[in-house]
């Protein structure tokens, strides 16, 4: 069996802004796999040139094993797609919105069916224009889930939602990929990947600067924990950076903004060290936050940067 | 490779769900509805009225009572129908002309002489003078050599409604072609629906098709309305061949929808869209003789106002209800609206954006 995608030096420039710079990529059928990554990073260009909407400058992929020059036509009856930010109709009602989409396809599933798997049975006469973001998110999954794809793309599908509609559409999610059907999601949620994809590829600046599964990610970084703290009135700022690494247990420190982030091996001995510390140079602690180390982390840890700023 | 398609229900089919898609968003958009129906009625009543053929109008004039025998001349005055007459001192006499509310005042002098006052640069005082003349001269004794029977012809066709009505029938034709083409298409592409529908196997063929689709279904009630109400209500003419109106709004539609195609072929906002819909529409609206006839322009412009397809439209419109003109009178029109059809296509297709 071919990989449902696989994807080999591609590269694509808008303009002098190079978006895709030599990426590779191969994802596995049955597979749910994560592009992760700030805005800008290059995924919804990657995932559109896979779903053979805008043309690759270089590189070649392979959707099911087939490039979209053989074989564009069956390729469209065969995969699923979610835009980012599509604005379906709004005068239409989520029936009428189904059935359209239905009519593409050669062996459409029923909409009672696709209503029921996406949670939108009680809306299927209400005006798409009525829906709440979550459920318009349900809807585009709806539109995609109708073509009974073997290959889904869901660019962005929970971008903008409240944290309870963002846990409904993971079920969904979470429902298709039982369904033994391939999915390449991107997101910027390290908590969505770490959560729905098997594996993940963190993109930065067109290219993939990680490759793994969240596990494995997070367990490269060598620290299990981060330890955030804050000086009152910003003066922990001033503390310097190779000081604090060098209290028991800590990897490495950064600074993020007036606070500090400290990725340790070990929690327990470093936060009793980190307070004999600052308790030393009398400095007061405004916040103090230890979490596991997450996705976030790792993309903190390769790029300097915060996946959400961007 | 992709199995045949199973049979399905002529409804469940592509194009068939994108004209019901057409249909849907058109008749739940009130506003549409009304511009493209209700509107151009009441633009056909509201002018017909106001521009109705009437009788010619009295002649409101007054005689001095400070002159000769005034009581007597305007009893005299009054005997013709076409003039009411007042009898006015000197300072209510200048006042009600200066105001138009007359249009001429009679000043009987001594010895028979009589003076008319009036402003020669106002048709109706013009007309007036006539008319007063005309009785005052008869009243003297005036005998007309030259015998006269009247014959009155109030032929149908060539009343000011009866000229409007062919050119608001191409106003229509135009802004719901331009205007509910292009409108929809930018819309999808601003909404990324355009986008989403190409990323399915949906043929871009049907896409385009299922405009022209649902464009015929709204052209048959736009014209049969505004037709039909104008023939009713005011008896608007219809001379020529049903068959020739049908195949003249038909192409007219087609060369629109072109046009709404190709100003709709690259913007992605409305409002990038609104300024093109402008640029193709008003030097129409101004000079393709909706209102007024196109002739009026200079000699210089006339092959610019002739080649606007509005102006052919609306041309062979009159030509057809007005004097019956058949396909072989309308060939010129109809060439020139063919060729905006198919230039404006297949410009369109070769810039369209669909991603």
């Amino acid at each position: 069996m071919p990989p449902a995608l696989s994807i080999n030096g591609l590269r694509k420039a808008y303009k002098d802004v190079l978006a895709v710079d030599s990426l590779d990529l191969e994802i596995q059928p049955g597979e749910c796999f994560g592009l992760l990554g700030p805005n800008g990073a290059g995924k919804t260009t990657t995932v559109e040139i896979c779903e053979g909407l805008i043309p690759a400058d270089a590189g070649e992929v392979r959707v099911l094993g087939r490039t979209w020059r053989e074989s564009g036509p069956d390729l469209r009856q065969r995969i699923g797609i979610s835009l980012q930010e599509t604005q379906f109709s709004e005068k239409l009602t989520v029936e009428e919105t189904l059935r359209l989409f239905g009519s593409f396809y050669h062996r459409p599933r029923p909409v009672d069916e696709v209503l029921d798997a996406v949670q939108l049975g009680e809306k299927r006469r209400g005006r798409v224009g009525q829906l709440s973001g979550g459920q318009k998110q349900r809807l585009a999954l709806a539109c995609a889930l109708i073509a009974d794809p073997e290959l889904f793309f869901l660019d962005e599908p929970t971008t903008g939602l409240d944290p309870q509609s963002r846990r409904q559409l993971w079920e969904l999610i979470e429902g298709v990929k039982s369904e033994g059907r391939t999915v390449l999601l991107t997101t910027h949620y390290m908590e969505e990947a770490e959560r729905l994809c098997e594996r993940v590829a963190i993109v930065d600046h067109g290219r993939v600067i990680a490759l793994g599964t969240p596990r494995e990610l997070v367990s490269r970084l060598g620290a299990q924990h981060v330890v955030e703290f804050r000086g009152d009135d910003g003066r922990g700022a001033a503390l310097a950076a190779d000081e604090l690494s060098r209290l028991e247990g800590v990897l490495s420190a950064r600074p993020r903004d007036t606070a500090w982030l400290l990725e340790s091996s070990h929690a327990h001995r470093t936060i009793p060290a980190l307070l004999g510390f600052l308790a030393a140079r009398d400095i007061p602690i405004a916040e103090l936050v230890t979490h596991r180390a997450t996705l976030d982390d790792v993309f903190l840890h390769l790029t300097g940067r915060q996946l959400r700023d961007g | 490779m992709a199995e045949a398609a199973p049979k399905r229900r002529w409804i469940d089919r592509s194009l068939a769900q994108l004209v019901l898609v057409r249909v849907r968003e058109f008749v739940r958009e009130p506003e549409a509805v009304f511009w493209t129906f209700v509107f151009p009625v009441l633009m056909a009543g509201g002018l017909g009225i106001a521009f109705k053929n009437r009788p010619a109008e009295v002649a409101r004039i007054a005689v001095l009572a400070s002159g000769a025998e005034a009581d007597t001349l305007a009893a005299a005055l009054r005997r013709d129908q076409a003039l009411a007459v007042q009898v006015l001192d000197d300072s209510a006499a200048a006042r009600e002309l200066r105001t138009g509310r007359i249009a001429i005042v009679v000043a009987a002098g001594a010895g028979g002489a009589i003076e008319y006052r009036y402003d020669d640069t106002r048709p109706e005082g013009v007309v007036a003078r006539r008319m007063v003349d005309d009785a005052v001269q008869r009243l003297a004794g005036r005998t007309d050599p030259v015998a006269i029977t009247e014959a009155h012809v109030r032929e149908r066709g060539a009343r000011y409604i009866d000229f409007l009505v062919p050119g608001l029938l191409g106003m229509s034709l135009m802004s719901s072609g331009i205007w509910g083409i292009g409108f929809s298409i930018v819309d999808a592409r601003r909404r990324r629906l355009l986008k989403r529908l190409v990323a399915t196997p949906m043929s871009r063929g049907a896409y385009l098709a299922s405009f022209v689709c649902s464009r015929f279904m709204v052209l048959v009630l736009e014209v049969g309305v505004l037709l039909g109400f104008t023939v009713l209500a005011f008896g608007v003419p219809v001379r020529g061949a049903a068959g020739t109106l049908v195949l003249v709004c038909v192409l007219s539609a087609l060369a629109f929808g072109a046009i709404g195609l190709l100003v709709a072929a690259r913007p992605r906002t409305i409002e990038g869209a609104s300024g093109l819909m402008n640029l193709a529409m008003v030097p129409m609206w101004v000079f393709s003789g909706i209102f007024f006839s196109a002739s009026r322009f200079p000699d210089a412009i006339q092959p610019l106002v002739q080649a606007l397809p509005l102006t052919a439209v609306n041309d062979a419109l009159r030509a057809n209800l007005l004097e019956g003109a058949g396909l072989a009178q309308l060939a010129p029109e109809l060439a020139i609206v063919a060729a905006w059809l198919v230039g404006s296509f297949v410009i369109a297709l070769k810039l369209f954006r669909w991603t």
